[in-house]
């Protein structure tokens, strides 16, 4: 993890700020250090380091000659919305320009009958549902952070939420995404119809961590706000017993519009923080929503509870009206804010395995805490196998740092072997880029590489960031085997 | 086939650079620019490999049977969301990917794209890859396995994919209503603004047909509100069934078919010849002989593409021309898969 240590080439510097003054206000670009400052980390704050400059376009015309510029001196640039990120993706370059899209913050467009907005990248996630709900619409996909995290970043992470499972992550539900490659192109990748003319370059861009383009305006699908929403909070006295209940809502044919399980380590922190209500005796809750027309609603939470109770449900609660959904649903997206008020430091996990998977996976979770001396409490996106165990800690005491990035690798590791993925929605960024080792072979990386040169031949765009080069692979492998933690030569890598 | 066969015969043809068409059963052969090179057949590599009901998720081989598949996910009262079209009884699951497909319920539940969560292909040079997972949330590495959808094999021969699935609705209905195209397209975006469990739509010759689906109160409750005139079961089932396979009368004939992809609130393009609107209106059917020309610079007008779909000669190309920008890295990208132009060169544009 790294320090604030500025080591700028400040002739670099000089020279890099003044080629972009020479077309963007004084306003536009930062290079001084209590200036610069502020950028030095995204969401995950232990990586940090101060960029060479900062700049802050206002126009698409400005953002183009920017790339254009950085391209023609070989600088590199890290895209950055707003900085909510937690897998360092916009941690800045020493030797480079760090790109903010803070100022583009206008709703450019909204069509009701079409429901489609165009937005520009800096607008946060929840303004867009804000500004188009008296036409009845929203926007689905809905990150915890969504109250501060942009569109732009959200492209590039393929940010999910707690509705995924039904609504579908970003991926899901952008129609088009504009920007500019390195060499200051302009592109368009969708459209405003369902489908383009060749390869599904929209697919590609969304989630690909600002390493392809840079963004600067989102075509947004916007579904209608159900008619009724409502909630049942259910209480396991066993945590394997709460995931098979996940698997039995699932087996009995209903697609939950929300489907999320919290430990009662992760209750006990919430409760503290926001009162939500949660039964602070459970091993394990679920909060298990339905949506949709009024008298489906009905039936559905109707057959969910009949289920959840034949699932072995201590306790069944149903939110009575939408004051108390919202309620039931605040602990959940505070959940890692009120873990970060009962320990200095945490570490969230993002791992994704195959639902059945899970309660293997909780039993080796409660092994790590035991072998780290680390508490973890576990919140998790049930529905579709997306854990956060969060690893309390304080980064002041340098040997809890170095155990809880042990942890977190092993509990990665695990998720692979049983048939996940590192990282389900907060990408992989800096801090997951060893992983990818363990996650792909040579040959995936290799085309992933590939794929990046068709895009930026000379790696400009965020480098060093969500694929590792192959060299970095081999000695992690080296590291690894001479740890003689893991070593797990079999793993499956699908 | 086992493996190693195809990856010999990849090898081979790599080595001399000859043209491989990546064929399953051949019922696509239709689609895109005409198939050249020599036969790659997929069928052998077949068979489901997993299937967990509660997970959502089925993972099969190229050449299983796409009935096969729909059989095994009834037995469970499951379905492939995007309920795509065969076009043949031996439509295999590899060009239903390749061919990125979609039928009437795209529109409301997502295409084969939207279903993708991981592939293992051959690319050119013959070696094995693995993208994505079994799992509905994935962000390591870029996603290749959606970028597959819908690339004609030219990026890889699909060995095995992993879809994501949906339990099948409990109930469905389909309604009809007397339209003219225009009043058509204006209520079926106003009814997609609301919460209604619209699952596919078709438009004909001042007959509008919707499809409910979902639970047996929700269907209940949204026929009652929208009206219409209900049609039985088994003629509905039909219907469906002859705009997802083209064996509805619309389709029959020899004037060329067009596709033309459209942001659904489009108003009705005035071209020459007949139309069927699906997906809401974001999906148009053209049966014209109209120069491309005039067709592609109609869709592009109206902010979508025309794909000539059906038709006895594709001089002008399938697809719609793609800018610069977009050509050079859609090149760039074949020759990261495939670097010596083997895999169903020309099928989807004549430069690779």
């Amino acid at each position: 993890m790294g320090s604030a240590l500025p080591e700028i080439d400040v002739q670099r510097q000089r020279q890099v700020a003044q080629a972009l003054r020479a077309f963007l206000p004084e306003r536009c670009v930062l290079w001084a250090q209590e200036d610069t400052q502020p950028y030095e980390c995204d969401g995950l704050t232990a990586y940090r380091r101060v960029p060479m400059v900062v700049a802050l376009p206002e126009t698409d015309e400005q953002v183009q000659r920017i790339l254009r510029t950085c391209n023609a001196l070989g600088v590199p640039v890290v895209p950055r919305g707003a900085g909510t990120g937690l897998s360092g993706g916009a941690l800045p370059p020493g030797d480079g320009v760090l790109l903010s899209l803070a100022k583009f913050m206008r709703v450019l467009r909204i069509d009701p009958l079409a429901r489609t907005a165009v937005v520009q990248p800096g607008v946060r996630n929840a303004a867009i549902s804000d500004v188009v709900a008296p036409y009845g619409l929203y926007y689905a996909p809905d990150p915890s952070s969504q109250i501060a995290c942009s569109i732009g970043g959200n492209v590039a992470e393929n940010s999910g939420g707690v509705h995924c499972l039904k609504y579908g992550l970003t991926v899901h539900n952008v129609l088009r995404v504009r920007g500019y490659t390195i060499e200051g192109e302009a592109v368009d990748f969708g459209s405003e119809a369902l489908d383009s003319a060749g390869y599904d370059l929209l697919a590609l861009a969304i989630g690909s961590e600002g390493l392809l383009a840079v963004t600067t305006e989102v075509t947004v699908k916007l579904l209608p706000k159900p008619e009724a929403a409502r909630v049942i909070m259910a209480s396991f006295d066993d945590v394997e017993k709460a995931g098979d209940a996940v698997a039995a809502v699932i087996a009995a044919g209903i697609v939950p519009a929300g489907l999320e399980m919290m430990d009662k380590p992760a209750t006990a922190a919430v409760e503290q923080f926001v009162r939500a209500g949660y039964d602070l005796d459970a091993a394990a809750i679920l909060l298990c929503e339905s949506d949709g027309m009024a008298a489906e609603v009905e039936d559905e939470i109707a057959r969910m509870k009949e289920v959840l109770a034949a699932a072995g449900a201590t306790r069944l609660a149903v939110s009575r009206d939408e004051a108390e959904r919202l309620r039931f649903w605040s602990g959940r997206k505070a959940a890692f804010p009120a873990v970060g008020r009962i320990s200095p430091d945490y570490y969230c996990m993002d791992g994704t395995i195959p639902k059945k998977r899970l309660g293997e996976v909780l039993i080796f979770i409660g092994a790590m805490e035991k072998k780290y001396g680390l508490r973890c409490p576990n919140v998790f996106h049930a529905g579709d196998g997306n854990l956060h165990p969060l690893i309390l800690f304080d980064a002041n005491d340098p040997d809890q740092l170095r155990r809880t990035e042990a942890f977190a690798a092993e509990v990665l590791e695990k998720c692979v072997e049983v048939g996940g993925t590192i990282t389900g929605e907060h990408g992989v960024g800096v801090e997951k880029i060893d992983q990818m080792c363990v996650q792909f072979g040579a040959a995936e990386l290799e085309t992933f590489h590939a794929i990046k040169h068709a895009f930026d031949a000379k790696g400009l765009l965020n480098p060093g960031k969500a694929v590792p080069a192959l060299a970095r692979c081999a000695e992690f492998g080296r590291r690894h085997v001479n740890a003689g933690q893991l070593g797990q030569p079999g793993l499956p890598r699908f | 086939m086992s493996l190693e066969k195809l990856q010999e015969q990849l090898r081979e043809a790599a080595g001399r650079g000859a043209a491989l068409c990546i064929r399953g059963s051949g019922s696509k052969d239709f689609y895109g620019n005409a198939p050249r090179g020599d036969i790659l057949d997929t069928r052998a590599h077949a068979g489901v490999v997993d299937y967990e009901p509660t997970e959502l998720v089925m993972t099969a081989r190229c050449g299983t049977l796409l009935a096969d598949i729909q059989e095994i996910l009834g037995a469970k009262k499951q379905m492939l969301a995007f309920e795509p079209p065969h076009f043949g009884a031996g439509a295999t699951l590899g060009g239903c990917v390749a061919a990125g497909l979609s039928g009437p319920r795209r529109a409301s539940a997502g295409s084969v794209r939207d279903a993708m969560l991981g592939a293992k292909i051959l690319d050119g040079r013959g070696q094995l890859l693995a993208f994505g997972g079994q799992v509905m949330k994935n962000v390591a590495g870029y996603d290749v396995s959606r970028l597959l959808a819908g690339s004609l094999g030219t990026l890889g021969v699909i060995l095995e994919v992993s879809l994501k699935l949906l339990p099948r609705p409990p109930e469905e209905r389909t309604l009809k209503f007397e339209l003219p195209q225009a009043k058509a397209l204006e209520i079926l975006n106003r009814w997609a603004g609301q919460p209604l469990p619209v699952s596919a739509s078709a438009w004909r010759d001042g007959e509008l047909s919707l499809r409910l689906s979902g639970a047996a109160s929700a269907v209940r409750a949204a026929a009652q509100k929208l009206g219409g005139q209900a049609v039985a079961q088994d003629e509905a089932a039909r219907f469906w069934e002859g705009v997802r396979e083209q064996s509805a009368p619309f389709f029959a004939g020899d004037a060329p078919l067009w596709r033309l992809s459209l942001p659904s609130q489009a108003p009705a393009l005035e071209l020459p010849g007949e139309q069927m609107l699906e997906w809401g209106g974001a999906l148009r059917w053209l049966r014209s002989s109209a120069e491309a020309q005039t067709v592609r610079a109609a869709a592009a007008q109206a902010g979508g593409h025309a794909t000539l779909f059906r038709a006895a000669q594709k001089s002008q190309g399938a697809f719609a021309p793609l800018s610069p920008v977009l050509a050079r890295l859609h090149r760039d990208l074949k020759r990261a898969f495939d670097p010596a132009g083997i895999l169903n060169p020309g099928r989807m544009y004549p430069e690779f």
